[in-house]
């Protein structure tokens, strides 16, 4: 199978790479898919409370070379944006951008699921999170 | 040292140029049809033809008129089992595979359960050998054929053929061995692993693709066939088709090789191949090795690197061919079934890698796959969320996944 290049790209100079505190009450984290099912992405987001923009993204992947692009490309793509413009990066815009064939849509998917479930984690979080600067994400 | 370096020789193997020689003439000058009975050119082309049948016949033990020429192995797995299947559906409709067998086998078996016969197949031990016990009981009145290849194409497993084939003879049950992996490779003998009907590939050899044979025992029993192929009657009815001359001149040739140089090679083979497990096993932890190391092709070698996905594996390795049981790699989308009826667990099966030693890999070649494989799946486990939360202490079957 052909990789483009910006998948090969992504695979052979991952971006982000590593992990936050999951602890902290600014980091979110999400964790999709299952060993068994061959890839399983971690994906953390470290928000800024008085900004409300992610300052922080780093990931984990075991998966393909197209999982672990799709991850890359992903937290690059978090950094700078507020939660809300994060929630609405979607599957279809990791396939355009790293022309994924039809066999791989699954791992953009899985990013996508990815993105939400770390902000979900964050948001989650916002419940006993410390108000910071009087602005709520 | 050339790149990128082949290591993927159970798929196929490199043409040996002793064997394109000895194929050479029959595309050329020698283009003769070798059931043309009435000039030089054909009676030039039989000759050729009989001479690689002794030749295939004596490498594995057999008489050369029970070698049937055919196009590969898969259509000499699908003539044994389907013309087994018509020719003796008065005696019974049961046959007896093994979950791990290759697809001309199982697809074959599930195309015949379509046509009513009753097919049982049995699951492997965990080191991939069949349980000679559950064989023996699942022989009925009405099994007319047990199925079981000879060496596995992923993991080498070697089955204990002999064992099996007297427990057939015994219940006067026909025995088919697909030995496409373990011909030339280890000694395979008709008669002392009592063998009825046996699948020979020529590509797996050093000889050209296109080009297969079938073991059909003549004597104790007689075996006979239904043909699948309707014709000119070929290959004492069983296979109709004009000859694949050069082919056979090709298999033939690749058989006399093997039988002078298969007890060296394997032995060099074999010392490359631990080789390769020494290094990558000693430099790397959690690698588990996929079947039984002892009942092994000595040129196989099947490991699984724990929280490292096989396709991504391949990606950075990308000037070593090897093949990968990983879902990613494969057409379904689905991970390896022979690992999977390990029992070991799927995830393993997507991080595992076949490496093929062939004849004309070196030790600088072992040397330079090993030290690569060694750096890649170092960084792929950097990148691993599952190595980081096994080093954490977490276990991961205890973990909630959210399965997609």
């Amino acid at each position: 199978m052909a990789y483009s290049d910006k998948v090969l790209d992504h695979y052979n100079n991952p971006r982000n790479v590593g992990s936050l505190d999951k602890s902290d009450q600014n980091v979110g984290t999400g964790i999709v898919g299952a060993p068994e099912c061959g890839d399983v992405m971690k994906l953390q987001i470290k928000v800024n409370d008085a900004t409300g923009i992610i300052d922080e993204a780093k990931f984990k992947t075991f998966g393909c070379g197209s999982a672990i692009a799709s991850s890359s490309l992903a937290t690059e793509w978090l950094k700078g944006k507020t939660v809300d413009e994060a929630m609405a990066i979607k599957n279809t815009d990791i396939v355009n951008e790293l022309s994924l064939p039809p066999v791989k849509i699954h791992c953009s998917v899985l990013a996508e699921d990815a993105i939400k479930a770390a902000i979900n984690d964050y948001k989650a979080k916002g419940a006993t999170r410390k108000p910071a600067a009087g602005v709520e994400a | 040292m050339k790149l990128p370096i082949y290591l993927d020789n159970h798929a196929t193997t490199p043409l040996d140029p002793r064997v394109l020689e000895a194929m050479m003439p029959y595309f050329q000058d020698q283009f003769g049809n070798a059931a043309s009975r009435n000039h030089a050119f054909g009676w030039v082309a039989e000759e050729a033809v009989e001479t690689g049948r002794k030749q295939i016949a004596s490498l594995i033990g057999a008489n050369a008129k029970e070698i049937i020429f055919t196009s590969g192995a898969t259509e000499s797995t699908n003539l044994a089992i389907k013309g087994v299947a018509d020719m003796y559906a008065e005696r019974g409709n049961h046959i007896i595979t093994a979950a791990t067998e290759h697809k001309a086998t199982l697809d074959t078996c599930k195309h015949l359960e379509k046509r009513g016969c009753r097919v049982t197949f049995l699951p492997v031990m965990q080191d991939g050998l069949v349980d000679l016990a559950m064989l023996r009981e699942a022989i009925t009145e009405k099994t007319i054929l047990v199925s079981i290849m000879y060496a596995n194409n992923e993991i080498g497993v070697i089955q204990p053929v002999a064992e099996i084939g007297k427990i057939c003879k015994e219940r006067g049950v026909l025995f088919h061995c697909d030995a496409v992996q373990a011909v030339g490779k280890v000694p395979v003998n008709v008669i002392t692993d009592n063998i009825d009907l046996m699948s020979i590939s020529g590509h797996k050899i050093y000889g050209p693709k296109g080009v297969g044979a079938l073991y059909v025992r003549r004597r104790n029993p007689r075996v006979q066939l239904t043909a699948q192929i309707d014709g000119g009657g070929h290959e004492r009815g069983m296979r109709s088709g004009t000859l694949n001359v050069p082919g056979i001149a090709g298999l033939g040739k690749a058989c006399e090789l093997a039988r002078k140089e298969m007890a060296a090679e394997s032995v060099r083979l074999a010392a490359l191949r631990d080789r390769l497990k020494d290094k990558l096993m000693s430099a790397l932890d959690e690698t588990y090795i996929n079947g039984s190391l002892e009942h092994r092709l000595p040129n196989n070698l099947n490991i699984s690197f724990a929280y490292v996905e096989g396709e991504s594996l391949l990606m950075g390795i990308n000037d070593v061919a090897v093949s990968s049981g990983s879902a990613c790699t494969s057409a379904t989308l689905e991970p390896s079934y022979v690992l999977k009826a390990l029992g070991a667990g799927d995830d393993l099966a997507h991080s595992s890698i076949r490496f093929g030693i062939g004849r004309f890999n070196t030790e600088e070649e072992i040397d330079y796959t090993a030290d690569k494989v060694i750096s890649v799946v170092k960084k792929l486990r950097e990148l691993s969320p599952l190595y980081e939360m096994v080093k954490e202490g977490i276990d991961l079957t205890k973990v909630q996944w959210t399965g997609h």
